[in-house]
């Protein structure tokens, strides 16, 4: 399967397609979010969190390069925006929350260079052209357990596109 | 311990040390208020002297800065060890790996040296700031403070305690200063050069969202805001195909976009203030040197009868100076960290 293409037309349709992937997460998924300044990627993060059952705000993780939050699993939020320098990684100790208990989200995802696992859910943002201003947002599994993931939002996908 | 037993006076010596984002610092203030030395590791005076830039972010980089940072800070103030009264170290919020440098340094000294040591938080430090030039403020006080990571309005009724009144739901204030000028082509950090640039700039040419003005909250929002500044450059560039903006649009753009950031922070600011019926506002962090910030605040607070301070220049941004005038109060209260002080990086205040 090639993955799954939706279009967000606002920030609270990112946020939805974001709670919908949170909430069939499991333990040691892994989610990297690609996209430009400003094309929903923490936007979409915070909808993942919310399909955690994450309380309270989920802010951006820019400066702070990785937030911890608990949900019904834990959350790892990461921003590799700053970090411009590979080597700069090796400080961060990212592993721990890669294959840790709960689930790593990662914006600036390019950025992680030797320590990208094989098998993740990639997640593709892209501005839509004027006048529609949204985003569209693709999802685009590698390996099996992301393949079932993609799967189950296929259904969601589809539905979706029925409405319009 | 020998330090035990000094007195917190005027003239009592407190190093502080600040390592909590990208700058090493080490400070020695006298008495809460005069500045000895502050020592900031990406300033030029220690790049003279250990050679090469100090990198920024990296922990490795706070580990080489660290000591002669210290050093240099006890040299240019003239004071010895042992004639500190105490030692102030940032324990959070912050990167957990620059603050366990700072932290583990701190209690190094303080152990070696037989000096007393205290913990500071970071936002705290930024709020004292506003002593080291005011020592006369006095609290109850409304504290804005707006960096790359923080956006943060406190309430404080009385020394040491705060209530916090409202934050940002996404991206910081500076945060959004530095991605939109990034996307503008503008250098790093963005406030100054936006800043700079909206001079030349008509603040009501782009229309902008001012984020949760429908709420009663004092809460902060700028993800919005900064999404609608590269819709509107995305726009621009398409109808130029792809070709560069005129200087004259981004200073409208800078102009539009710093005026919509202003308007919410000042506005929200002393709506605050009003409400807790406070009569004096502080600001800190780094977009605190925000000239229109500055302006609008002051003369906003001007029209309700109400003081507004903020830091010079060099007291925005991350210092030790600050982390020292904190320590040095949170002394005089009595406090001392023990030495399982461990770093925090979630720290609240």
């Amino acid at each position: 399967m090639a993955g799954v293409q939706v279009v967000a037309g606002d920030a609270r349709e990112v946020i939805e397609w974001g709670r919908r992937l949170g909430k069939e997460l499991e333990a040691g998924d892994v989610i990297c979010l690609f996209g430009e300044l400003g094309s929903g990627k923490t936007t979409f993060s915070q909808g993942i969190a919310a399909g955690l059952g994450v309380a309270g705000p989920v802010t951006s993780p820019t400066f702070a390069l990785i937030k911890v939050y608990q949900g019904r699993l834990p959350f790892y939020h990461a921003d590799l925006y700053r970090l411009e320098d590979p080597a700069q990684l090796e400080d961060l100790g990212l592993e721990e929350f890669i294959y840790g208990d709960g689930v790593f989200v990662v914006e600036w995802a390019g950025r992680l260079g030797k320590y990208a696992p094989v098998d993740f859910l990639e997640v593709r943002f892209e501005y839509l052209p004027d006048p529609q201003n949204g985003r569209q947002i693709a999802l685009l599994p590698h390996g099996r357990r992301y393949r079932e993931l993609v799967g189950k939002l296929e259904g969601e996908a589809r539905d979706a596109d029925h409405r319009d | 311990m020998k330090g035990m037993s000094v007195l917190f006076d005027e003239d009592a010596l407190v190093l502080g040390i600040e390592t909590s984002c990208d700058e090493t610092s080490a400070a020695v203030v006298r008495g809460g208020k005069t500045i000895m030395s502050n020592v900031i590791a990406s300033q030029v005076d220690l790049h003279a002297k250990y050679g090469g830039v100090v990198p920024e972010v990296a922990s490795r980089k706070h580990v080489e800065a660290i000591i002669p940072a210290v050093d240099t800070a006890l040299h240019q103030a003239g004071v010895s060890l042992a004639e500190l009264a105490g030692i102030a170290v940032t324990y959070g919020p912050g990167l957990v790996g620059g603050l366990l440098v700072g932290v583990s340094a701190a209690k190094a000294i303080a152990f070696g040296g037989q000096v007393p040591l205290v913990g500071v938080n970071h936002i705290e430090g930024h709020i004292y700031a506003n002593f080291l030039e005011h020592p006369e403020l006095k609290a109850p006080l409304i504290c804005l403070t707006v960096s790359g990571g923080h956006t943060d309005l406190l309430y404080i009724p009385a020394f040491g305690a705060y209530e916090l009144l409202g934050r940002t739901r996404d991206d910081a204030a500076g945060e959004a200063f530095d991605k939109v000028a990034r996307v503008m082509g503008l250098g790093y950090p963005g406030g100054p050069q936006i800043d700079r640039l909206a001079r030349d700039g008509n603040p009501r040419a782009v229309e902008l969202p001012r984020a949760l003005s429908q709420e009663e909250t004092f809460d902060f929002s700028f993800s919005g805001l900064k999404t609608a500044v590269l819709n509107y450059i995305h726009r621009e560039r398409q109808s130029r195909k792809d070709g560069p903006l005129p200087e004259e649009l981004l200073a409208d753009l800078a102009a539009s976009f710093q005026a919509a950031v202003v308007e919410v922070l000042s506005a929200r600011t002393i709506e605050a203030a009003k409400e807790k019926r406070v009569r004096t506002v502080v600001m800190s962090g780094g977009v605190a040197a925000n000239s229109l910030l500055r302006q609008e605040m002051s003369g906003a607070g001007a029209r309700e009868g109400i003081a507004v301070y903020y830091p010079s220049l060099v007291l925005c941004t991350d210092n030790a100076a600050m982390i020292a005038c904190a320590g040095y109060y949170r002394f005089r209260r009595g406090d001392r960290a023990s030495w399982s002080l461990n770093a925090e990086p979630d720290l609240r205040l």
